[in-house]
């Protein structure tokens, strides 16, 4: 394997292997939080950093974690982020970290913190490994804050709560989606942006399952 | 009485459909959900282990962390509530294991349906987020086994049509890019439009 750089560590996960749209991890909170973009970008915040410190940790002390329990260890350390990120949440941004509800306690098993801990931070230094927390944070958020935006936009017409196009009901001309606010819409603009990525670098594509045959119009050939 | 845990019963299986309303347990949903059979074997392990650590995490919240809780224990000032998700998530990691054990010991024909599966859960999400679900909303011990088989099977049946579904998607001609995990996306958010009819229903 080549030398691994910061700048690859820290680039890669964002396009080229995004947690969410190749890796499929993360996905859970991905959807349910995403309706307003205020509460998108604290989420985003918190995954990156539990996985940024988690990485770190497990990295620095790796040698020492008997493979046999090593899945505990990594649990208790990630959910001691949780813990000091949820604590922190309720005493400095209480109706944020209502809105969020289970969602923040939810960040322990989302599986790019694990899936992170475990391909990558077993194996690599701190430092690195840090960096890789961070990337993969970074891929989570863009993704995210995308989702976000289209959600907020077009479903309510505001940006952060602030009104980016006057919607109807107060005399504007903007008739809101309101599709755009349910929770099922989140599936169709990941799905589509999946679309999207895949079109710009197609070898993300998946290979076919199943080939079809194709139309046999000369049927008497082949008698 | 009984009418009020069969309306729990119900709502927590369609209404508040843990993957399909809550998104929780996304990532296995998404994974395993390519054959209709290993579906089902991971449907039915999320049913039991659910059953099974929603009413301890309850008993473990209500004896042991809840505000005042250790006062059967002298201690009538302690709040350990801060220590819920470490807790809750040994608890799950433990039960899993501990079940592993009891089925390979006794149960070897469910042991090996379920297979590489059971380990599997305890990172999924629907689990532990049936858990927070559960102190947040204050249930009580009896409402706690219902919601917990209920969240279970509803989670187990979301998976089983899914897997049903795609079963089928894969001989159709789906472009390029939407291939796989894309279209996968849009199934789920038809099919959570379709769950989304069951709201708003009492019993």
């Amino acid at each position: 394997m080549s030398e691994i750089t910061a700048k690859q560590v820290l680039v890669t996960p964002i396009f080229e292997n995004n947690p969410i749209a190749l890796q499929i991890l993360g996905i859970c909170s991905a959807l349910a939080v995403t309706s307003s973009l205020q509460v998108t970008l604290v989420m985003c915040i918190a995954l990156s950093l539990v996985t940024a410190f988690s990485s770190m940790s497990i990295a620095a002390i790796r040698k020492h974690i008997p493979s046999s329990i090593r899945i505990i260890v990594q649990m208790i350390i990630i959910a001691s982020l949780v813990i000091v990120v949820d604590q922190i949440l309720k005493a400095y941004a209480y109706s944020i970290s209502k809105q969020l509800s289970v969602f923040v306690g939810l960040i322990i098993t989302n599986c790019i913190v694990m899936g992170r801990a475990e391909a990558f931070a077993m194996k690599n230094p701190a430092g690195i490994s840090f960096l890789d927390g961070i990337g993969n944070g970074l891929g989570y958020s863009v993704m995210l804050i995308s989702v976000a935006v289209v959600r907020e936009l077009f479903g309510a017409g505001k940006l952060f709560g602030i009104e980016i196009f006057s919607v109807v009901n107060d005399g504007g001309w903007y008739v809101p989606n309101g599709l755009l606010l349910l929770p099922p819409s989140a599936f169709f603009i990941i799905g589509l942006f999946i679309w999207a990525l895949r079109s710009w670098k197609p070898t993300q594509v998946e290979s076919k399952e199943y080939e079809l045959a194709p139309q046999t119009t000369s049927m008497q050939e082949a008698h | 009485m009984f009418e009020y845990y069969l309306s729990l019963f119900i709502k927590s299986i369609f209404v508040e459909n843990m993957a399909l309303a809550f998104f929780l347990g996304m990532c296995t949903f998404i994974a395993v959900s390519k054959k209709v059979q290993t579906a089902i074997g991971l449907g039915v392990a999320v049913i039991v282990v659910q059953t099974i650590t929603i009413p301890i995490n309850n008993l473990i919240y209500t004896y042991l962390l809840a505000d005042g809780a250790l006062a059967w224990a002298g201690l009538p000032n302690v709040d350990l509530s801060f220590l819920g998700l470490l807790s809750y998530i040994g608890v799950i990691a433990a039960l899993v294991q501990i079940l592993e054990m009891f089925l390979d010991r006794y149960v070897p024909a469910l042991y090996n349906a379920l297979g590489v599966f059971l380990p599997l859960i305890t990172v999924n999400c629907a689990i532990m987020g049936g858990s927070l679900f559960m102190v947040e909303r204050d249930y009580n011990f009896a409402e706690s086994v219902v919601y917990g088989l209920g969240s279970g099977t509803g989670w187990a049946l979301a998976i089983t049509t899914l897997a049903g579904i795609r079963e089928k998607l894969k001989y159709s001609d789906v472009p390029q890019g939407l291939r796989g995990l894309g279209i996968t996306f849009i199934t789920v958010g038809l099919m959570s439009l379709g769950f989304m009819s069951f709201s708003g229903i009492q019993l």
